[in-house]
């Protein structure tokens, strides 16, 4: 039997990024039924507050930049190549600091599932928000909605989808990537259901029109069907289609549960609830934290945190704030996924994908380098801008974060006596201990023998602070 | 003579031994120390030009009209170029690899490239490293798979402090570090020589790590040393290319176990004012690899190096309003090494009068360039690490 506060520091871990001693210690005195709830519902009042870095109205003709004086369209610009830090940088703080970390967890999944790269940071604030807003919601409202971002017709090229010269790409990407998978479709049926989304296109101040004159009104032939389908219609059928509940059943469940060997007999069942509720992604996640099997051993402490799991996680438990906040631009470079720059439009592959030698020694020395302001002496490849797509100078932006990093101490408050807090009433001789089981979720190895070895016994603060780091440092805490 | 197989080595020694913190480990390579690589030992060095290389004014045709058409101002004079026949020249910073070229170490292909090309930097990039269709995305690189094939122990490096793409293969994936020193030098040694004795195999993720971290340490320590056996004579130039060519010639000379070495070079994304950034870039390419096959030649392993260049696409034939040029599609591959069985101008120039929108349409699938180097080079099973059946090349 899987200890209560082992269980409940795995949900903690899965639906969010990990809580502290004090809010698993809580939440192992209560029923499971009311924790889930909460996690899924979030605290009372809860909306989504949209992350905004920039207004619409700040950049008023960005695209008529030669009407603007001088100073404006500098203003403009900065504002622009800025943007993609602050976007990062905001999302970011809202995962540390979120009172309802499983949207933002949820909303991670969906930033990898709807991979997408654009130059613009108006269109890049768009895509986040929406995935942000529909994250636990309906899965057909979110599908249409990112259907519909100028972000996501622009990237898979929509805006040249038209009646005279049809693009297959935005038809092909949203059958193979978004909703069924391959095998589900033919060549033809891409070809036909890219006609039915000639016109969808987005006009200059980056709102979503259906052109009709592009649009082909012609009879079309999808999946079995026939009609003068539109993009809706469209959508509409391939929800319809069984095998999108169950590709995204599968890819949520070796998101949240298992990468390495997933249970296609647990995945029918979810993807069958999931298929007949309609699509309700609150219920599909409440179905996979309420299961017996979920809490099973086999399944704790075996998933390899993603570089944001792994930051996210480490900031949540110990509170830091940077003098330079970008430096987590740096971290996540280095680590191998650096948010709104995703690999390709298959999105992170994850698991074993994110440990190489160098990767793995990063992540184990990153605690201390940051925890001891170390140099950071780690220079990350740089993200090569691609040019036409508003301004390329929007990810030169993030590669001169690295640069400027490089060398540097990473300097931050670090708010250690709010740690020492948690545990406080914790005796002496259970504290190395207890840190492991609560910063792990697989301690065995850890002991508190080995851990007693190498800590500062001179006061029981820093001894709290160099097991915690030295306990941040193992291979374990890779895994949660 | 005793040649280390590191990777056997770490299979027999268990996972706590596995770190360089046993003194048996230490021992076993001190016997090795004094071991230089002996002759016949094959090796595969990859440069990549990243940004889109400008292949054009690289391998310069100089009898085109066309080429002088579309390119008023970036078009290179054939007086400036490097003449190799009558046809075709090659950019004026490359004197060394002009030479090396006239001595018979070196190949030129050019039309390389694959259908359906795609001319974003980022995904054209991922299907020249995991090479696959332009269709499909593929988690993990040639090289990676190529050393997941490999029953002996093998090692693949790349000169930089993060791993790319295409040395990740599903199991095992290669090394990166620019300086093996620092790759470990931030670490607790004595926390993880124990945590490693305490681990017991179980949870495979668990063991997965415990491994990676064995592997890495015991490979950063054993380079380290390796490192110290053979010192080159050449004078590199102090450029990052030029820096990790001398680690790699020196890892040649003295580490058996790496069959690839992996270098980036660039930006030579050259959208604006192209002709300095081009000239720059190719001087330091030109200077690196010139002393590099030198030091090679001079220890009697030019024979057992292929260096080939590749970039994620060439750039458009017309030159844009900035004198510069944007992205494109085919593109040349340079092969350099003594042991090639053809040399010269492997293959035809680009026809410019049958362009495809603007752009040189393919001629040689850059996937039968890899499949040859992987099967006639490196004599691996190209088929199981490229998944399709490619027809070779006669370059080796």
């Amino acid at each position: 039997m899987v200890p209560e506060k082992l269980q409940m520091q795995h949900l903690a871990w899965r639906a969010g990024f990990g809580e502290r001693y004090p809010v698993i210690a809580d939440w192992t005195h209560k029923r499971r039924k009311q924790i889930v709830s909460k996690i899924l519902i979030g605290p009372a009042k809860d909306e989504t507050a949209p992350i905004k870095i920039i207004e619409q109205s700040d950049l008023p003709d960005y695209r008529k930049k030669k009407d603007l004086d001088a100073d404006t369209r500098k203003m403009v610009q900065q504002m622009n190549t800025q943007g993609i830090k602050d976007l990062n940088v905001s999302w970011v703080d809202e995962m540390v600091r979120s009172t309802h970390p499983l949207r933002e967890k949820m909303a991670l999944f969906w930033h990898g599932h709807f991979a997408c790269r654009t130059q613009n940071v108006l269109f890049n604030q768009q895509l986040l928000n929406v995935i942000r807003v529909n994250a636990l919601g309906n899965f057909g409202d979110l599908l249409t909605a990112v259907s519909k971002t100028p972000a996501m017709l622009q990237f898979l090229n929509n805006q040249q989808n038209k009646k005279a010269h049809p693009n297959e790409n935005f038809a092909r990407e949203v059958m193979e990537l978004f909703t069924m998978g391959r095998g589900n479709y033919s060549e033809q049926d891409i070809k036909e259901a890219a006609r039915a989304f000639t016109g969808w296109a987005f006009d200059d101040e980056g709102n979503f029109v259906f052109r009709e004159k592009t649009h082909d009104e012609g009879v079309k032939n999808v999946l079995g069907k026939q009609g003068n389908f539109n993009g809706d219609d469209v959508l509409k059928i391939l929800l319809e289609k069984k095998a999108t509940a169950h590709f995204i059943t599968a890819k949520v469940y070796k998101f949240f549960v298992d990468e390495e060997t997933p249970d296609a007999e647990k995945i029918n069942a979810l993807a069958d609830k999931f298929y007949s509720s309609g699509y309700d992604i609150k219920e599909l996640m409440r179905n996979i934290f309420m299961a017996d099997w979920f809490y099973d051993s086999k399944l704790i402490g075996t998933h390899i945190k993603s570089p944001i799991e792994l930051l996210v996680g480490f900031r949540r438990t110990i509170p830091v704030d940077f003098e330079r906040e970008e430096v987590m631009i740096s971290f996540q470079q280095v680590l191998g996924q650096t948010l709104f720059y995703p690999p390709n439009v298959a999105g992170w592959p994850g698991g074993r994908n994110w440990i190489d030698s160098s990767s793995l020694m990063y992540r184990m020395q990153l605690p201390s380098m940051i925890l001891y302001e170390k140099d950071f002496n780690i220079q990350p490849k740089e993200i090569t801008p691609e040019m036409g797509m508003g301004s390329y100078k929007v990810t030169q932006q993030v590669n001169e974060a690295a640069k400027k990093q490089y060398a540097r101490k990473i300097k931050g408050v670090i708010h250690w006596d709010d740690y020492l807090q948690d545990y406080k009433d914790v005796t002496r001789d259970e504290l190395a201990a207890t840190i492991a089981d609560t910063l792990l979720q697989n301690s065995k190895n850890v002991s508190k023998k080995i851990l007693e070895n190498y800590a500062d016994i001179t006061s029981r603060e820093q001894f709290i602070k160099t097991v915690t780091i030295a306990v941040m440092s193992t291979p374990e805490y890779q895994l949660c | 003579m005793l040649i280390l197989n590191r990777r056997r080595f770490l299979q027999a020694g268990s996972l706590a031994s596995a770190s360089l913190f046993v003194p048996k480990f230490l021992k076993a390579l001190e016997n090795s120390t004094h071991a230089m690589v002996p002759p016949g030992n094959k090796v595969l060095v990859i440069i990549q030009l990243s940004g889109g290389n400008d292949g054009l004014n690289t391998v310069i045709p100089y009898r085109n009209d066309i080429y002088y058409k579309l390119r008023p101002n970036l078009g290179i004079q054939r007086e400036k170029a490097l003449s190799l026949t009558d046809e075709t020249g090659l950019h004026p910073a490359m004197v060394g690899m002009k030479a090396l070229y006239d001595d018979g170490g070196m190949g030129i292909l050019q039309n390389v490239g694959y259908p359906n090309p795609d001319r974003s930097h980022f995904r054209s990039m991922d299907i020249w490293q995991s090479a696959s269709d332009s269709a499909d995305y593929w988690g993990n690189g040639w090289i990676g798979r190529y050393l997941d094939a490999q029953c002996q122990s093998i090692q693949a490096l790349e000169i930089d402090d993060t791993l790319s793409l295409a040395m990740k293969g599903e199991f095992q994936k290669g090394l990166a570090f620019n300086d093996p020193g620092r790759l470990s030098s931030g670490m607790n040694a004595g926390l993880y020589n124990d945590l490693m004795q305490q681990h017991r195999d179980e949870e495979p993720n668990v063991d997965y790590l415990y491994k990676t971290l064995g592997a890495t340490l015991s490979s950063a320590s054993y380079i380290q040393k390796q490192f110290k056996t053979y010192e080159t004579k050449e004078n590199y130039p102090s450029t990052h290319l030029g820096k990790s060519l001398r680690t790699i010639s020196k890892l040649i000379m003295s580490d058996i176990s790496t069959k690839v070495y992996y270098v980036s070079h660039g930006s030579f994304d050259t959208h604006v004012n192209q002709q300095a950034q081009q000239q720059n870039l190719f001087k330091q390419l030109d200077d690196a690899v010139t002393v590099f096959a030198r030091d090679l030649k001079n220890n009697n392993r030019f024979q057992d190096v292929v260096v080939m260049t590749f970039s994620e696409f060439g750039r458009r034939v017309a030159q844009n309003a900035s004198n510069g040029t944007d992205h494109g599609t085919a593109n040349n591959m340079f092969l350099i090494g003594g042991g090639l069985k053809q040399q010269g101008l492997l293959n035809e120039g680009p026809d410019l009068s049958n362009l495809k929108d603007g752009d040189l349409q393919y001629k040689v699938d850059f996937k039968r360039v890899y499949a040859t180097l992987l099967n006639k080079w490196l004599g691996a099973d190209d088929k199981t690490i490229l998944k399709q059946d490619y027809d070779y090349l006669s370059f080796i």
